[in-house]
């Protein structure tokens, strides 16, 4: 017995649907009748029988979609009428029982670009992406102490992150409590550096009555319990993103000879760390952030930052930052701008000071407030509006 | 001790007339054939004279018909001859793309290497003449794109005298693109010069800077910029790359490692052009030496047009290149 | 108009061979078709059922060293002019042993051994091939035609006008043989055609022309011997229309939407191959022995082809990039 199977008509078939059988079981058919009509997409195709021989069996149903290569019915082939057996039904006709099965070669691997030949690295010069140079050049950091885990033995930015999370919270590696404050601080040194070397600073001074924003912290507070409690440094951080927000000369970077001021506020707040490190991470989009959120995440940031616990995208893309020595500190802080920022907002502490109001002398709570910018970007003038809207901002921090 | 060779002062197009002449006479197998090359002497002169020294068998004059006789082109390189079809500009090319991509560059691969195509096709490129949109193409990047064919692009009196007896040597389809602003410059030779490779990128100016990448036409403003850039204490590396198929990878990677910085100069149309595929070996092998983008100029993506000022402003010129160049030095 | 030495000599034997021929080649197509319908062979499938006659009547009127272009409707050609059937079904099974090392497949059959230069996929693309071919033979003062078949769907080309211009202004000796079919795929002559009598075309290039029955071998052969003399002795181009009909559909996958049922019956009553065996029956010099013998040779040549184009290689997929150019270098492109 053979088969008669849905025949390929054309490179694009897959299937074909039966339509009409021209034959039925009992009829002779030899090779070259057209025995069925099959429709496809091009229209309806009478098709051909190859075999010569007496249908025996229809095998599939009028109107039903079959795949190329499905049987549709099985024929007694003359060779099997004129031996009076039936042969077992076989698959596609063999040709010679020796010829091997010609199957086309094993699906190829998927394919990999062929591999372009890189050009060896010149003697002493790394490999480096140019994400991981930007991000290095941010921190300061020494490339030759970057370990590369990039294709071609090269940097990647993902590799300077780990060193500098390995600068500022290398605490799992070492005794509990210590950091590794040597590199920390050659990081800084290079960085501060920098900026005194490439940033022209100029440096103004504002004092601010903080008196009510106190009385309104007292009172929030006392309604919340410890770990809720708002400080001054959030509401400080906040006036100071949503002021950001508007005077775009001071939240952006200064970038191979031009200025692009940045479209988020990304906060760096510095963090002084016990034993006399320094870190500036970044808090995302502080203009926007409830200051609840902001209060949380800052408290956050400085548990972690001094578990070592830092990520390194933390460290890398504050816009602008601010910095405060709290309540130990001096009264004004006139900070070192980190490139390629190109402002920073230093709060004092805050100090009680007889203070003319309406007229009467009386105490009042002052902070001093101080902007470091770089001039070749702002201005006094812009500063000092800047300045100005933030002591603004924080008369009303019920607003914030 | 000889004596140095002369030296001779021709024009692009004289010292290409020269290479036609000297195969012409060295192979009887190579002949000439195209529109207007006989009688006419060439539409842009460059077979004057060709005629009554070798007679109409050789040099060709052929009807109209872009497809049939650069087909004929191709039927006559497979039975045994030499011959250099000539196809008035690339604009022209067109009506003979079918016969160049579906034979020329198809018949080795598709009849398992019984047949090869060992025909040279000559074109004029280029805008510049205020000749307008259908006569002003740049279609060199296109050709480079096909596998199957070889294309040069000579930009120097030395190559368009050298290039083409190496081509007629070739057992492959070559395409020899001459840009029409470059058939009246003048250079040197000497007068023995002869066959040059057709396969290297030659480093036309040294420098430490910048590498500037770029063929034909635009090689000579590319060289004028460097001189600008030098005035302004920029010392720019200037690549002819000669061969734009197959392209000198390893002459662009070694500049480009030395300066970490490139410009690429194609006056193709930027999208897609060969500059795209220069732009991208870059990346794809000297990624880690860069210090700044690649940086492109390359005609505006416009119909060229008639009026001198817009046909200036739609085409690579000097000030652009510098401008590029700039970018990228940070310099902007 | 016709010389004598033109007339063929028919006899007992050369009759036996225009018929074997033919059965030959409408065999195979058979054969191919089949295996298309189990995707032994692929990508496009064109037959020459009813077309055989031009073949068979005209190449084997060539010489050796003349030259072969034709189209992606080519395997009765090339099996005519001698390209070894095996070579030929493994070509189309896509294996290294086949014609073309198995890169071009049906529609792309070459064979430099007999000067077949394809075996192409573009209507019309041959015939500037074909103008020089004959060019480098004129050039070189070669006793060498060119023979050039095509379809008449090719007359709509600009490239046939192109050629035809260039053969009769250079005076090139190629022998253009229009197959016309009356069907360029699907679309009927009379809708493609303002003039649809292809040898008055011809004329308007000043090149000597003749239509003649696709459908009378012998008829063919007289026409054909006619033009190669005359391509021969006067260098100069000839146009041979035949006229014939395509049995089967353009391509495997076609659904023949274009034309009657009726129409393809009425021409299969006098195609080529009944044709010829009932005036020999008529003419008392076949036997049904002679008919049978030629049938098992031809299968069993055919069977033979078969296994040859089965047990063949796949071209390692490392060979890929070799002959792009003549020095290109096997690469790893997996």
């Amino acid at each position: 017995m053979v088969e008669f199977r849905m025949p390929s008509l054309g490179a694009d078939m897959e299937a074909g649907t039966l339509v009409e059988w021209l034959v039925k079981p009992g009829d002779q058919v030899k090779r070259g009748d057209v025995v069925a009509v099959v429709e496809t997409q091009k229209g309806a195709i009478e098709i051909e029988i190859f075999e010569t021989g007496r249908i025996e069996q229809i095998l599939v149903d009028l109107n039903s979609k079959v795949p190329v290569g499905t049987p549709l019915a099985r024929i007694r082939t003359e060779l099997e009428r004129k031996a009076g057996v039936a042969l077992a039904p076989v698959g596609p006709p063999a040709t010679v029982a020796e010829a091997p099965p010609s199957v086309l070669p094993a699906a190829s691997r998927p394919s990999r670009p062929a591999s372009i030949a890189t050009l060896p690295s010149v003697a002493g010069r790394a490999r480096v992406s140019p994400a991981a140079r930007r991000l290095a050049a941010t921190h300061g950091v020494d490339l030759a102490t970057v370990t590369a885990s990039g294709p071609s033995g090269a940097i990647i930015r993902a590799d300077v992150e780990r060193r500098l999370v390995a600068v500022t919270a290398p605490a799992e590696r070492k005794r509990a409590n210590r950091l590794d404050l040597g590199a920390m601080r050659t990081a800084i040194a290079a960085a501060m550096a920098r900026s005194k070397r490439e940033i022209p600073h100029y440096y103004l001074e504002h004092q601010v009555d903080v008196t009510s924003c106190e009385q309104w912290l007292t009172r929030t507070n006392a309604l919340r319990p410890p770990d809720e409690r708002l400080l001054m440094a959030a509401v400080a951080a906040k006036s100071v993103a949503l002021a950001a927000r508007h005077f775009t000369l001071f939240n952006g970077f200064y970038r191979d000879g031009k200025y692009e001021p940045a479209s988020a506020v990304h906060l760096g707040i510095a963090i002084a760390i016990r034993g006399g490190g320094l870190a500036a991470p970044a808090l995302h989009d502080v203009d926007q952030m409830p200051l609840d959120d902001l209060m949380a995440r800052m408290r956050d940031l400085v548990q972690r930052m001094r578990a070592g616990r830092i990520r390194g995208s933390e460290m890398s893309d504050s816009t602008i930052t601010v910095s405060s020595l709290g309540e130990r500190g001096v009264e004004a802080l006139h900070g070192v701008i980190y490139p390629p920022q190109v402002a920073l907002i230093g709060f004092g502490k805050v100090v009680a000071r007889p203070w003319l109001v309406d007229g009467a002398i009386g105490p009042r709570s002052i902070v001093t407030m101080t902007l470091a910018a770089d001039h070749r970007v702002s201005d006094g003038h812009a500063g000092a509006l800047f300045l100005a809207e933030i002591g603004k901002l924080l008369q009303e921090p019920e607003k914030l | 001790m000889t004596a140095p060779a002369a030296m001779l002062e021709l024009t692009y197009r004289d010292a290409m007339r020269e290479a036609i002449r000297d195969a012409l006479r060295r192979d009887k197998n190579v002949f000439l054939m195209g529109e207007d090359v006989g009688r006419y002497g060439g539409c842009y002169a460059v077979s004057k004279g060709l005629l009554a020294e070798f007679g109409p068998e050789r040099i060709r004059d052929t009807p109209l018909s872009e497809s049939g006789f650069t087909g004929a082109g191709i039927g006559a390189a497979i039975a045994g001859m030499r011959p250099i079809v000539e196809l008035m500009t690339v604009n022209f090319s067109l009506l003979a793309l079918d016969q160049i991509l579906n034979t020329a560059a198809t018949v080795r691969h598709m009849s398992g290497n019984q047949f090869g195509v060992p025909l040279v096709i000559r074109m004029a490129t280029g805008a510049g003449r205020q000749l307008a949109a259908q006569h002003s193409h740049s279609l060199e990047g296109w050709y480079a794109h096909i596998p199957g064919i070889k294309v040069l692009a000579p930009a120097t009196v030395e190559d368009a005298r050298g290039m083409l007896w190496t081509a007629l040597q070739d057992p492959d389809p070559v395409l020899i693109f001459e840009n029409v602003m470059l058939y009246n410059m003048t250079g040197k030779l000497t007068a023995d010069a002869g066959a040059v490779d057709i396969d290297k990128a030659m480093v036309r100016r040294t420098g430490r800077d910048i590498s500037l990448v770029t063929y034909g036409g635009s090689l000579w403003k590319t060289l004028e910029a460097a001189a600008a850039l030098a005035a302004e204490d920029v010392d720019a590396e200037v690549i002819d790359l000669r061969s734009l198929r197959p392209i000198d990878d390893a002459t662009i990677m070694t500049s480009v490692r030395k300066t970490r910085r490139a410009v690429i100069v194609d006056e193709g149309w930027r999208s897609g052009s060969l500059s795209a595929e220069i732009c991208t070996r870059i990346i794809e092998q000297a990624f880690w030496e860069l210090d700044a983008p690649i940086g492109r100029v390359c005609s505006e993506e416009v119909p060229i047009p008639y009026p001198r000022h817009l046909e200036i402003a739609a085409i690579p010129q000097v000030p652009k290149i510098v401008a590029a160049a700039k970018i990228a030095l940070g310099r902007a | 108009m016709t010389a004598v030495t033109d007339k063929p000599r028919l006899s007992r034997v050369h009759a036996l061979d225009l018929l074997k021929q033919m059965i030959r080649i409408r065999r195979f197509e058979d054969k191919c078709a089949e295996l298309y319908t189990q995707e032994k062979i692929r990508g496009f499938l064109h037959l020459y059922d009813g077309e055989e006659a031009i073949a068979v009547g005209v190449i084997p009127v060539l010489e050796q060293r003349d030259r072969v272009v034709a189209t992606y409707r080519e395997h009765g050609h090339a099996l005519v002019r001698g390209v070894p059937m095996t070579a030929a079904l493994a070509e189309m099974y896509g294996k290294q042993e086949g014609c073309s090392r198995g890169r071009g497949g049906s529609m792309h059959l070459f064979d430099r051994a007999t000067n077949f230069y394809g075996g192409n996929a573009i209507v019309g693309g041959g015939l500037p091939l074909a103008i020089g071919l004959a060019l480098a033979d004129h050039m070189r003062g070669n006793d060498i035609i060119t023979a050039c078949f095509f379809g008449e769907g090719a007359v709509a080309e600009g490239e046939f006008h192109e050629s035809l211009n260039l053969a009769a202004l250079w005076g090139l000796p190629v022998l253009f043989v229009c197959e016309n079919n009356l069907y360029a795929m699907g679309t009927a002559l009379v809708l493609s055609e303002s003039e649809t009598d292809i040898q008055r075309k011809a004329a308007c290039y000043r090149i000597a022309s003749e239509a003649v029955d696709g459908m009378d071998v012998v008829a063919i052969e007289a026409a054909a011997r006619h033009a190669v003399r005359a391509v021969r002795e006067s260098g100069k181009p000839y146009f041979l229309e035949c006229r014939t009909y395509r049995l089967r559909a353009h391509s495997m996958f076609d659904a023949q939407l274009y034309r009657d049922k009726a129409e393809v019956e009425a021409w299969r009553h006098k195609e080529p191959i009944v044709r010829f065996k009932g005036w020999l029956e008529a003419s008392h010099m076949i036997h049904p022995d002679d008919l049978a013998r030629i049938e098992a040779e031809i299968d069993a040549e055919i069977a033979q082809a078969v296994t040859f184009a089965e047990s063949g290689a796949w071209e390692p997929v490392e060979q890929l990039t070799r002959f792009t150019y003549a020095d290109s270098p096997a690469r790893d492109v997996s």
